[in-house]
């Protein structure tokens, strides 16, 4: 029995490593093709590239690794590219809150840096500002379990207020409509992104405040150090055409 | 071993009934070899513990091989998405993977006509029946069923086989199966909130702890790899407060389509990210 495990585990670790060489060689080619896609709509050969209807894109957030948004030029250069294609609300998302510690850096390397509003940092509160005119939203893992519980409480102290009506005797009844006044009341009513990036090595939300994921789409960009202007303008066009039944 | 063939030979013959013919046994038995193998080659590498699934697609199917033109049952589709179901858990729990979550029916699907309701309501029934009985699905695995949603929101027949089948699996020691009916992530959230509040009793603050204490899916760990099939890329209100550190995966094939091999696809794209986001779970946790 001994005898045959010794056998058995290196030919199991062989075949499990020729299984990961094929995954790694269908992810080759995907992004192969993907590149050049991404240089055919560089090229501006495609004329359906060149103004993408944005009327369904009230708002757009990107999740971005920690390691990755420590590179603030990248973040920066990215925030231009989505104001230069004419999106208006942008929420920036690190699960460690890095770029929340960063945004007095965006507003340095801004060109008119009297464009850029800042709000002082806080690091359990979502941080906004104007920038190219463009609203920014910058959030972090704070802002999403730990605001809901927030909001619990708020609901709570105003349940115990009204201790004497009749209605509260059988117990508190909260809606949803209650929970999205609660958090903003509590200073976390971001809207819902209608399409989320992520860059980064894993397709993961990393923590986005769920309340507010509900019917996002969420797109996985790769890691930020080879972020491509084509390849944001594919995905903006790829929502263009998209379709929701909302559970119809 | 033995134990697990015999459980496995009973699923079998509970999948081909009405083939009693000893050829579809022995390739049941060659089949199951055969998976023995190729999941002991991806037990190599890490396991998910929680698979979780958005069984997305069946009315396309239907519709794509024109199952319902001339069709008496509206419900084809689903039929072979049950199948696909079926055959799923199966796989998931022959490799090791100990919960397996999908989302049945959205408080969003309330929206469709009232008769395609009623024949989904119906449906499920219908195979929880089924898979409870006494050579079912259940016994042959020895899984425990779970419920999670507003299950006051389903029709009563439907909700009452949901019950029986908990009470009759609750003791169940094998792998867990939850099944989300009438339920969104939203509301399970608003329904943690109220139980949260309700259970303070002098104590100060709501904090997370007791949120997630209150969540439906309290006492499973959280899901590794969340599927939606059909390519479609959200998440539909679906496990939300669960997923932070979860893959997720959006494989093209329509539910009815997804098989055996898309399951080991899946399993090999989440050991490819399992340290990242072990490591972002980590560093999290110790944040904390």
């Amino acid at each position: 029995m001994i005898e045959a495990s010794v056998i058995a585990s290196p030919i199991l670790g062989v075949v499990f490593c020729l299984l990961h060489v094929i995954v790694s060689l269908v992810h080759t080619w995907s992004h192969l093709v993907h590149q050049i896609q991404c240089l055919i709509i560089s090229s501006g050969l495609l004329s359906k590239y060149q103004n993408i209807n944005l009327n369904r894109l009230r708002h757009l957030a990107v999740v971005i690794d920690s390691e990755d948004a420590k590179n603030k030029s990248k973040v920066h250069q990215l925030l231009c590219w989505l104001s230069d294609i004419g999106v208006k609300y942008v929420i920036l998302y690190d699960i460690e809150g890095v770029m929340k510690k960063s945004d007095k850096a965006y507003e340095k390397s801004s060109a008119n840096p009297s464009e850029t509003k800042c709000m002082d940092f806080a690091p359990n509160m979502p941080l906004i500002f104007d920038m190219f005119g463009m609203t920014v939203e910058i959030i972090s893992y704070t802002d999403g379990k730990e605001a809901v519980a927030k909001g619990a409480n708020y609901l709570c102290s105003n349940y115990l207020k009204n201790q004497d009506d009749t209605l509260n005797k059988l117990g508190p009844k909260f809606t949803e409509p209650d929970i999205s006044s609660a958090l903003k009341a509590v200073g976390h009513d971001g809207p819902e992104p209608d399409l989320l990036l992520v860059y980064g090595p894993a397709r993961c939300h990393l923590g986005f405040p769920a309340w507010r994921l509900r019917y996002t789409e969420i797109v996985h960009m790769g890691p930020l150090s080879s972020m491509k202007l084509s390849a944001v303008v594919k995905v903006l066009y790829d929502f263009s055409k998209k379709h929701q039944n909302y559970g119809k | 071993m033995s134990t697990i063939s015999e459980r496995f030979s009973i699923l079998q013959s509970h999948l081909e009934k009405n083939c009693k013919s000893k050829i579809s046994k022995i390739s049941g038995y060659v089949g199951f070899i055969m998976r023995k193998l190729l999941f002991s080659v991806l037990s190599v590498g890490p396991i998910p513990a929680h698979v979780a699934i958005i069984m997305d697609g069946n009315r396309r199917f239907a519709k794509r091989h024109s199952l319902l033109q001339d069709s008496i049952d509206p419900a084809s589709g689903h039929r072979l998405g049950f199948r696909s179901l079926i055959t799923t858990i199966q796989y998931s729990f022959e490799m090791g993977v100990k919960c397996v979550t999908v989302y049945a029916f959205s408080i969003d699907n309330f929206k469709r006509s009232p008769q395609e309701v009623q024949m989904l309501m119906d449906l499920m029934r219908e195979k929880i029946e089924e898979m409870s009985a006494e050579d079912g699905v259940f016994k042959a695995l020895d899984v425990k069923i779970n419920f999670w949603g507003n299950l006051e929101l389903m029709t009563e027949p439907t909700r009452l086989s949901a019950k029986r089948a908990m009470d009759t699996t609750v003791h169940n020691k094998g792998p867990e199966l939850s099944v989300c009916v009438a339920y969104t992530s939203t509301n399970e959230i608003t329904h943690a909130i109220e139980a949260s509040v309700r259970d303070l009793k002098g104590k100060d603050q709501v904090q997370v702890s007791d949120l997630e204490r209150n969540l439906y899916s309290a006492g499973c760990v959280e899901p590794d790899i969340i599927i939606r099939t059909s390519g479609e890329t959200r998440l539909s209100n679906f496990l939300l407060w669960q997923s932070d550190f979860t893959h997720l995966q959006n494989p093209k094939p329509l539910w009815p389509e997804f098989s055996l091999r898309h399951l080991v696809w899946a399993v090999l794209e989440y050991q490819r990210v399992y340290a990242y986001l072990k490591n972002k779970k980590e560093g999290i946790e110790k944040n904390k």
